[in-house]
């Protein structure tokens, strides 16, 4: 092996450093329309008029279309395996206004100043109506958000109830829970908040559509999830799949953002109603305020444990904020409780319960962690305050109880911990941070505050028995070889990672292997790069169909050696008879199998798995606090990470350090805020403050391997994990700075700063 | 109006709206590695070199270049890839799509700035926003990238 | 973003004046804050071409063009001899290096923005804007008067040894301020500037370096709004924090003991 655990470069790199146009706004048709929507200022109303005949006067101006004018079957933009979850509660173009920026029509014109200028001349008289804005209280509130009678769930086990907006509810639990806790010394009681937090990746939503040669609506798109593209467009307009192919260039970011069909429908819809190519790209305000950021939560956690420092009990509740839309919402909510309970190998007993509610809030979707992220942050907040009660540091209490590899976690879906090196990732984070020297608290000559925080973090890798991914791998000509894969490099490199098990496998040069995807008519299946399934399951269908192409290799190359297989080998560049030492070259076969005297050689494998084995790490913080301004300056954060293999290092490394940041702005900065009647303050960059690398400490990374054995080289996720540890651990390290739990994300300084006047107040 | 602009070394005279931001212009030019990642002047990835400074492309009308100089990623080729080298080296290209502004504004960071410092280079490279990498590996790479400079300098 | 349907790169202060004197007309700065507007002009006018990018050093004063930009403020050897790290401080949390390469003084200080850094640290100089029209006004007083048709071409600062610090505190390091102060002091008497309150900067003039109680009646006549980026009583608390560092900032100054 060669390329697995190396720190390869990745194969698209040069052309992102310099610049080419790869990325879907770079390689628009001359010709396009350019699409805009006009959106409704209000967060809730019904459209009673709309006219748009000056708009339709401006010149250049080409269509303008209404609710009048698009289909009326209902449909998520949620990307994930049919059927979906998620409610069919989506219009393209809907008269019911249920968030501000909601579609109100769709304008394609030749410029982009005909589109905005027809935008103003669009005249919509609106019935405005009261809005819901506080999701707590959306439970049976008179105001309705779905009152649709074509409100359709494919899969009734989300426990929809639309009239009370209650678009999912349900829970798990095992073992006797008030028993448990009869039995604990110490129990504890915590609300938790979390905020809609938005992705940001740096290229926006961004779609381009064409009828191609074949009369097919093309779309080419940033999105992470092709296929599933596919299916999504051809139920909002109504139209066979068969008659749509998707195409992912290169993607600016993705974070889960693009895995749903934000952009993709308006532009396919102007094409189908013009023939002509469209283009959308969204502004960033339309990123902020009508995007699929992460739902919005408030948990509250019980947790019991013995005098000695025995997790014996959680209780978790959650209500989650789907806002005006229920794309993922009944699947996010899941994760709060899996994959936070699941840390805790000792429970005895847990139970998880939880209602997803409708707003007026704009809807939410999939946002890197997807649910986990709140769950962990919750949870792990808790514990920390728990051993603050039981007077235990909190890594000697994690010790104590946390999950271990060998155990099967209850929580999960009972599935074996097969792989988990959490202890010696624990172990190892404590060294490097110095814990056991620096625990709690100093305070620091000019008055500032020093406090350390620590949080243990899990995710899946990918969705058990349901993700799915296939790739064909071609030996051509020459000797060269080509990955097809239908998994979506969205920045991350997967292209590459993918590329490195197929060259260890077919011990080449990772050059020799052309990786391409992906094209809906071209590419293999692919469920599409999300819940942290593409190393892992995408991977497992790389390693068998390179295992299967190179004994097809073996077998054509000892054929035409006129040997039997067994008695020949194939080192990666010859086929060699083992008995003479005659050979022939990789390059020769290639050639001799395109010549048509043999079979071409080529695999095609997909694979997937009935399980989906977490990857774990433990992070930790340093900050330290102004505690006259509230000012938190994070001094140094430590990670550990048990990803299984980890198959490229640097890769890996960015992932845990760009998580992190993710994770940071989260915890301290990143504060979505509405108007009383529901529209959105924090609507750029200029008001939504995602950290810059003035906020981002160092961010020390190292891997503690398990090794899983269902994944590829052994394998597990990385992508989702690494957003998990910053909260609990930050808001931990403030709380044992300041002594006050902060349980409000995200921890600005204003709060710090006036907590710690009213402290001074109390003593 | 008739502007005449030295566009990555070459002159070019176009006819531009009176609003056209620089941004629009280039782009309309075929400089594809100029980004536009918000509205608010707030991102860094417009980044081009206008007369030598590194300024946001979003935020200038096209008119103002008349009779300047200016430099996208297209016209500085081989010394964006011998940073970018680096950068990829580090994995901290991540999607990309800040790549560009922000190599733009290393560019000009090298050359304002002989010897900088950890903290001036964090303070140099504020305004260019990346969500992917968490800064981390821009750092390594740019440090790797002037000890290789300065290597070479002392040869 | 903004249209327009002309633009004119003056030739003269008084002819940009003269454009300037139709509603539809606007100057153009550095266009970074007139691009979030989305309003339509029917003339731009730009000063680019008057030679108002200069910093200029004369015996009692220094000149700055409309068209310095503020990176410029950041890094000119001239002010920071006269003034020390007082313009560094006040401009290099501004976005970015780029930004700060495109926007202007004058564009900053003709918006007079609540949040604006350079606002308040001038303010707490000897400064004067230099209208074409009504010539020069001092700051203190521009910064009351209503917005109107009239041109500002320069910033003059008086050389007097007035000695001033700059602190501002920001959610994140590149955002707006929350709030933001400047003192400063000259033969023994002092002046404290408050903005980003969030409304526009306040001042006030003191015989002496303010003890804390007298810092403290200031402030308790000062009003504090709250916004998206904080409360009223926090921007309170901070008031008093940032200018008694500024204060002890400003004592520690060899000048001013």
């Amino acid at each position: 092996m060669s390329y697995v655990n190396a720190a390869v470069r990745k194969k698209d790199a040069v052309s992102l450093v310099s610049g080419k146009p790869v990325y879907t706004g770079d390689m628009v048709p001359q010709n396009s329309l350019m699409v805009k929507i006009l959106r409704s200022p209000h967060a809730h109303a019904m459209i009673e008029e709309i006219d748009v005949s000056r708009a339709m006067q401006v010149p250049g101006v080409v269509c303008v279309l209404t609710h009048h004018d698009v289909p009326h079957s209902r449909y998520t933009t949620a990307g994930q395996t049919y059927p979906e979850l998620s409610p069919y509660d989506k219009l393209i173009l809907d008269p019911h206004i249920r968030c501000a920026g909601d579609p109100v029509a769709i304008i394609g014109a030749e410029t982009t100043q005909a589109a905005e200028k027809a935008m103003k001349l669009i005249k919509v008289k609106y019935q405005v109506l009261p809005a819901l804005i506080d999701y707590t209280q959306a439970i049976d509130n008179p105001i309705i958000v779905h009152p649709e009678d074509d409100f359709k769930v494919l899969v009734p086990v989300i426990n929809a109830e639309p009239k009370r907006n209650i678009c999912s509810k349900g829970g798990f639990s095992f073992g006797d829970v008030e028993a448990e806790f009869a039995a604990c010394d110490v129990v504890l009681e915590q609300t938790y908040n979390t905020k809609a937090n938005n992705q940001t990746m740096m290229e926006a939503f961004a779609t381009f559509s064409y009828i191609d040669a074949f009369g097919k609506l093309t779309i080419v798109s940033s999105t992470q999830v092709p296929f599933h593209v596919r299916r999504i467009v051809a139920n909002a307009l109504e139209m066979p799949k068969s008659n749509i192919r998707v195409i992912k260039p290169r993607i600016g970011g993705g974070f889960g953002a693009k895995q749903s069909a934000v952009s993709e429908v308006f532009p396919s819809l102007v094409t189908m109603k013009t023939g002509r190519p469209a283009y959308l790209v969204f502004t960033r305000e339309e990123c902020m305020t009508n995007g699929s950021p992460r739902h919005q939560m408030q948990m509250k956690v019980k947790i019991g444990a013995t005098r000695d420092g025995h997790i014996r009990v959680i209780d978790l509740y959650a209500i989650s904020n789907a806002g005006a839309y229920g794309e993922h919402a009944p699947t996010t909510i899941g994760l709060v409780g899996h994959k936070s309970l699941s840390l805790y190998g000792s429970l005895r007993a847990a139970r998880f319960s939880y209602d997803v509610v409708y707003s007026n809030t704009m809807g939410a979707g999939a946002y890197r962690g997807y649910g986990a992220t709140q769950g962990i942050y919750a949870v792990e907040s808790a514990v920390s305050e728990l051993a603050d009660k039981l007077g235990i540091d909190p890594t000697v209490l994690r010790e104590k109880n946390m999950v271990r590899e060998g155990q099967i976690m209850q929580a999960y879906y009972n599935e074996p911990c097969n792989s988990c090196a959490l202890d010696r990732c624990l172990k190892t984070a404590k060294e490097m941070m110095h814990w056991d020297e620096k625990f709690p608290v100093r305070k620091l000559p000019n008055g500032h505050l020093h406090g350390l925080g620590v949080a243990l973090a899990m995710q899946g890798s990918g969705i058990s028995g349901v993700d799915i991914g296939a790739v064909e791998l071609r030996l051509n000509d020459d000797g060269f070889y080509t990955l097809l894969v239908g998994c979506t490099d969205m920045g991350t490199g997967c292209d590459t990672i993918l590329s490195q098990m197929a060259a260890d496998i077919l011990d080449c040069d990772i050059d020799n292997i052309a990786v391409r995807g992906v094209d809906t008519d071209q590419s293999p299946y692919d469920t599409g790069s999300y819940a942290s399934a593409t190393t892992y399951v995408t991977g497992g269908a790389v390693v068998k169909a390179a295992e299967k192409l190179r004994a097809k290799i073996l077998e054509t190359g000892a054929d035409i050696l006129g040997v039997s297989p067994e008695k020949a080998e194939f080192d990666g560049k010859q086929v060699t008879d083992t008995e003479t030492g005659k050979s022939i070259s990789l390059r020769e076969i290639g050639y001799i199998t395109c010549n048509g005297s043999r079979q071409l050689l080529s695999s095609h494998e997909s694979h997937s798995s009935k399980v989906s084995p977490p990857p774990f790490m433990v992070g930790m913080a340093e900050v330290d606090i102004d505690p006259e301004t509230g000012k938190v300056t994070l001094m140094d954060y430590v990670a550990v990470v048990d990803c299984g293999t980890v198959i490229n290092k640097n890769l890996a490394r960015v992932q845990t350090e760009g998580g992190i940041a993710q994770g940071i702005g989260m915890a301290l900065y990143e504060d979505i805020q509405y108007t009383e009647d529901g529209r959105m303050m924090n609507n750029s960059f200029l008001q939504y403050k995602i950290p810059t690398r003035l906020e981002i400490p160092p961010i020390r990374v190292e891997f503690e391997s398990s090794y899983e054995p269902t994944g590829p080289f052994g394998a597990k996720s990385i992508g989702e994990l690494v957003i998990n540890t910053p909260s609990p651990a930050i808001a931990s390290a403030i709380r044992a700075a300041t002594g006050i739990a902060f349980t409000s994300l995200p921890i600005t300084a204003e709060k710090i700063a006036m907590g710690l006047l009213h402290q001074k107040e109390h003593e | 109006m008739q502007i005449t602009v030295t566009l990555n070394g070459r002159r070019c005279t176009d006819e531009v709206a009176p609003d056209m931001t620089l941004y629009s212009y280039l782009r309309q030019k075929g400089c594809y590695s100029v980004k536009c990642g918000c509205e608010t002047s707030s991102c860094g990835l417009c980044t081009v070199h206008f007369d030598g400074k590194p300024v946001l492309s979003c935020s200038m009308l096209a008119v103002r270049a008349d009779g300047h100089s200016v430099t996208t990623l297209e016209g500085v080729e081989q010394e964006a890839l011998e940073f970018g080298k680096f950068l990829a080296d580090e994995g901290g290209e991540q999607c990309g799509f800040c790549s560009p502004g922000f190599i733009m504004n290393v560019l000009a960071m090298v050359k304002e700035l002989p010897d900088p410092t950890d903290e001036q280079i964090k303070h140099y490279l504020a305004g260019n926003l990346c969500r992917c990498t968490g800064y981390q590996s821009h750092l390594r790479a740019i440090k790797k990238y002037l000890a290789a400079k300065q290597k070479e300098a002392v040869r | 973003m903004f249209s327009a349907q002309q633009y004119v790169k003056a030739t003269s202060l008084q002819q940009a004046l003269e454009l300037n004197q139709k509603r539809s007309s606007a100057i153009l700065g550095g266009g970074c804050w007139m691009r979030l507007g989305k309003k339509n002009y029917a003339t731009l006018i730009d000063l680019s071409g008057l030679g108002l990018d200069t910093i200029e050093e004369t015996p009692e004063e220094i000149v700055l063009g409309a068209m310095v930009t503020l990176r410029q403020l950041e890094t000119s050897p001239v002010l920071a001899a006269a003034f020390g790290p007082l313009f560094a401080r006040m401009t290099e949390h501004i976005v970015g290096v780029q930004f700060r390469n495109c926007a202007t003084l004058g564009g900053s200080v003709v918006s007079r923005f609540g949040f604006s850094d350079i606002i308040t640290g001038l303010l707490a100089l000897d400064c004067e804007v230099e209208l074409v029209q009504k010539g020069r006004v001092s700051l203190a007083d521009y910064v009351q008067m209503p917005y109107d048709r009239d041109v500002l071409a320069r910033v003059i600062l008086k050389k007097n040894g007035r000695r001033a610090w700059y602190e501002s505190f920001r959610n994140t390091e590149t955002d707006l301020p929350v709030l933001n102060c400047a003192v400063s002091c000259l033969n023994g008497s002092a002046r404290v500037v408050v903005g980003a309150r969030p409304a526009r900067a306040v001042m006030q003039e003191f015989g002496q370096m303010p003890s804390e109680q007298r810092l403290q009646e200031m402030l308790d006549k000062t009003e504090f709004g709250s916004n998206m980026r904080a409360g009223a009583e926090y921007r309170r608390q901070l008031a008093g924090v940032l200018c008694r560092r500024a204060i002890e900032q400003v004592k520690g100054d060899a000048e001013c003991r």
